[in-house]
């Protein structure tokens, strides 16, 4: 170990001359705004009248969600015959629909959480739309378990209720796992949603003019005041909420991949599966949070808010995470080879090349070639251009679920059982319908709950450093 | 209905402004007062004097229950209740049901850590003598504001209206509550 014996009188003489380079950072709130423009700005979404637009988007909305509700009523009615679940495939788009939404939700956990433990003070402009996106995805999401059971009235069996047979879920099932999993997620991005609102509800209680709105603001904002002792406790369980988000959005999307990995069935009973489905689930999501926000940014003009900083920074994450799920994919391949296993072999090169491998490859197209295009910046640049690669992400996303799920269950161990599956009109109405659903609640947020969260944004501005912003 | 002074309030333009004004009035030895502001100001808690907040203490508890909880269901359930064999695996073990303890430490947790900061907030709280202050909506929007409360042993409404001037506090404003 070195002795030190510097001190200051011997620094090498070029040390002080040197002027370290100054790096621009770009600003999170463009055009210097004030605090009084971005209250004005967020609260005006939602005070000023409804716009005609919204009531198109709505009646659209409520249009898809019917299909929803037609293709639910069928089942119930009916039965789960009328999916197109069949020996050998009895696991269908019910479970490809639950994962992928579920996948969705997580990008709103990791701004809100992970991107807050790394202090990355560009998630305050999305953090509050994208949680509101991981709450209506997991609702979306919990449509397909619940009516999977068939029975559906019988669902709370899966909760350890008492029941009149005495008895009781088997907890060493990963399908047990899920259920606590999955509930806990939705409760806690609830809490943490709601939590971090509070502030905001309660600037819209003050500036409420009509007595509902007072009512409506004023009972949610629970007598909020700003007070600066409130706000030590509030920042202390803001960043405790942040702490415990994370580990839970990592597990939720490990034992969802446990459903699939717990199997003995090749192609699935991997242990690549918890990290390659977490990388994959916020890729997803962060590709619906580009999705939504950039149509958002330009209806309401927000482009002061929501910077081509912050969809810089969205896109090169998309761009990592859909790189670790293309490394995923030829890692599982490799493995296939390399564990000499001749049924995981079959199973992966039948997934490229056999009954689905048009999916497959819509999958590797969408997945890992489509995200490439943001190593450069000139698509980071173009609006237009990063909504089109965000849809591809999603769609590719559907479809690595589908792979999975259909594949691995279609060409199992017995050529004999083999089959192909197809969805039904019900499969597909009920899962179209979802998309309705969503947009039905997240209409819904746009028009009654701030949009972005108003304190988080001013905090990030320089007049919020309370040792001035000139040094 | 009788009226009973609370305080006296001053209102800041600026995040200095505020910070440095706290500082000034945690000096002067005041115990009663508070500050308004916008957004969680950076190190106003230091300036202000405040001890670290006890929220932590109800996470911890939500948390422990949760995971006792997640234990005793599991044991009592699949263990003791109604033995089930699955898989040849043992009645009850910490290990294979772990994640039912993990997601119930994370989801009571939760809840202790909201349920925290509305104690230690003393929230909700629907009527507050602040709320009759015209100008109050404005500590939601741009404006900083620093009351000391009457019933601080070194308050002089007199004294402690100069004080607030000294400090560059505007729109110095006497607050009643009714009893």
């Amino acid at each position: 170990m070195a002795v030190s014996t510097h001190n200051l009188d011997d620094t090498p003489e070029i040390l002080t001359r040197l002027e370290p380079v100054k790096i621009e950072t770009r600003p999170l709130v463009e055009n210097n705004r004030d605090f009084h423009w971005i209250t004005d700005k967020i609260c005006g979404i939602v005070e000023a009248d409804t716009p005609r637009w919204w009531w198109v988007c709505m009646v659209a909305a409520m249009g898809t969600a019917s299909f929803t509700l037609f293709g639910l009523v069928y089942l119930v009615s009916t039965g789960v015959g009328v999916w197109g679940l069949a020996n050998p495939v009895n696991w269908g788009w019910a479970i490809v629909n639950f994962v992928f939404w579920i996948g969705i939700g997580h990008a709103g956990t990791l701004i809100s959480a992970v991107l807050c433990l790394l202090k990355q003070p560009w998630r305050t402009s999305i953090n509050r739309a994208a949680e509101a996106m991981t709450i209506f995805a997991v609702v979306c999401a919990g449509i397909f378990p619940l009516f999977h059971v068939g029975r559906v009235w019988y669902a709370w069996f899966l909760f350890p209720l008492p029941n009149s047979n005495a008895i009781w879920p088997n907890f060493r099932s990963p399908l047990e796992w899920d259920v606590f999993a999955v509930s806990t997620y939705g409760t806690v991005s609830v809490l943490f949603w709601y939590m971090g609102m509070i502030p905001d509800l309660g600037v819209l209680r003050d500036r409420a003019k009509a007595k509902w709105r007072k009512y409506f603001y004023g009972v949610l904002a629970m007598g909020w005041r700003n007070s600066a002792r409130h706000w030590n406790n509030y920042e202390m369980a803001y960043l405790l909420l942040a702490g415990l988000s994370t580990p839970l959005v990592l597990s939720v999307h490990t034992i969802v991949s446990f459903d699939f990995a717990g199997a003995n069935l090749p192609g699935w009973h991997t242990t690549i599966f918890p990290p390659y489905f977490v990388a994959g689930a916020i890729f997803s999501g962060f590709g619906m949070v580009l999705t939504l926000m950039l149509p958002l940014r330009a209806v309401f003009g927000l482009h002061d808010l929501l910077t081509q900083n912050h969809i810089d920074n969205m896109c090169k994450i998309v761009l990592a995470t859909g790189t670790m799920v293309g490394y995923a994919y030829s890692m599982e391949f490799f493995i296939a080879w390399y564990g000499a296993n001749p049924f995981e072999v079959f199973a992966f090169v039948n997934r490229a090349f056999g009954q689905y491998a048009w999916a497959y490859w819509i999958m590797v197209g969408c997945n890992v070639i489509s995200p490439q295009l943001f190593w450069f910046s000139w698509i980071r640049n173009n609006t237009p251009l990063v909504w089109v690669i965000s849809i591809f992400v999603n769609i590719g996303m559907w479809f690595e679920r589908f792979v999975i799920t259909a594949t691995s269950l279609a060409n199992d161990f017995l050529p004999s059982s083999w089959g192909y599956y197809s969805p039904t009109v019900v499969d597909i109405f009920t899962f179209f319908g979802t998309f309705g659903l969503f947009s039905i609640l997240f209409l819904l947020f746009l028009r009654f709950l701030p949009l972005m969260p108003l304190a988080e944004v001013k905090h990030v501005i320089p007049a919020a450093d309370p040792h001035g912003h000139d040094h | 209905m009788s009226e009973k002074k609370y305080g006296i309030i001053a209102s800041f333009q600026t995040t200095p402004d505020v910070f440095h004004a706290s500082e000034k009035v945690r000096d002067a030895g005041f115990l009663y007062w508070d500050a308004f502001t916008p957004f969680p100001v950076h190190g106003l808690e230091h300036a202000m004097g405040q001890k670290r907040s006890k929220v932590p203490c109800f996470t911890l508890i939500g948390g422990l229950s949760g995971f006792v909880t997640g234990l005793i269901i599991v044991w009592y359930m699949n263990a003791h209740d109604y033995p089930l064999i699955v898989g040849g695996k043992p009645y009850f073990s910490p290990i294979f049901p772990f994640p039912v303890f993990y997601e119930l430490t994370i989801l009571l947790a939760a809840f202790g850590t909201l349920g925290g900061m509305f104690l230690t907030n003393l929230l909700p709280r629907y009527n507050h003598p602040l709320f009759d202050y015209k100008d109050f909506h404005k500590s939601g929007d741009d404006t900083f504001m620093i009351v000391i409360e009457s019933r601080d042993p070194k308050f002089d409404e007199d004294r402690t209206a100069e004080f607030m001037a000294e400090l560059g506090g505007s729109d110095i404003t006497v607050i009643t509550a009714k009893e």
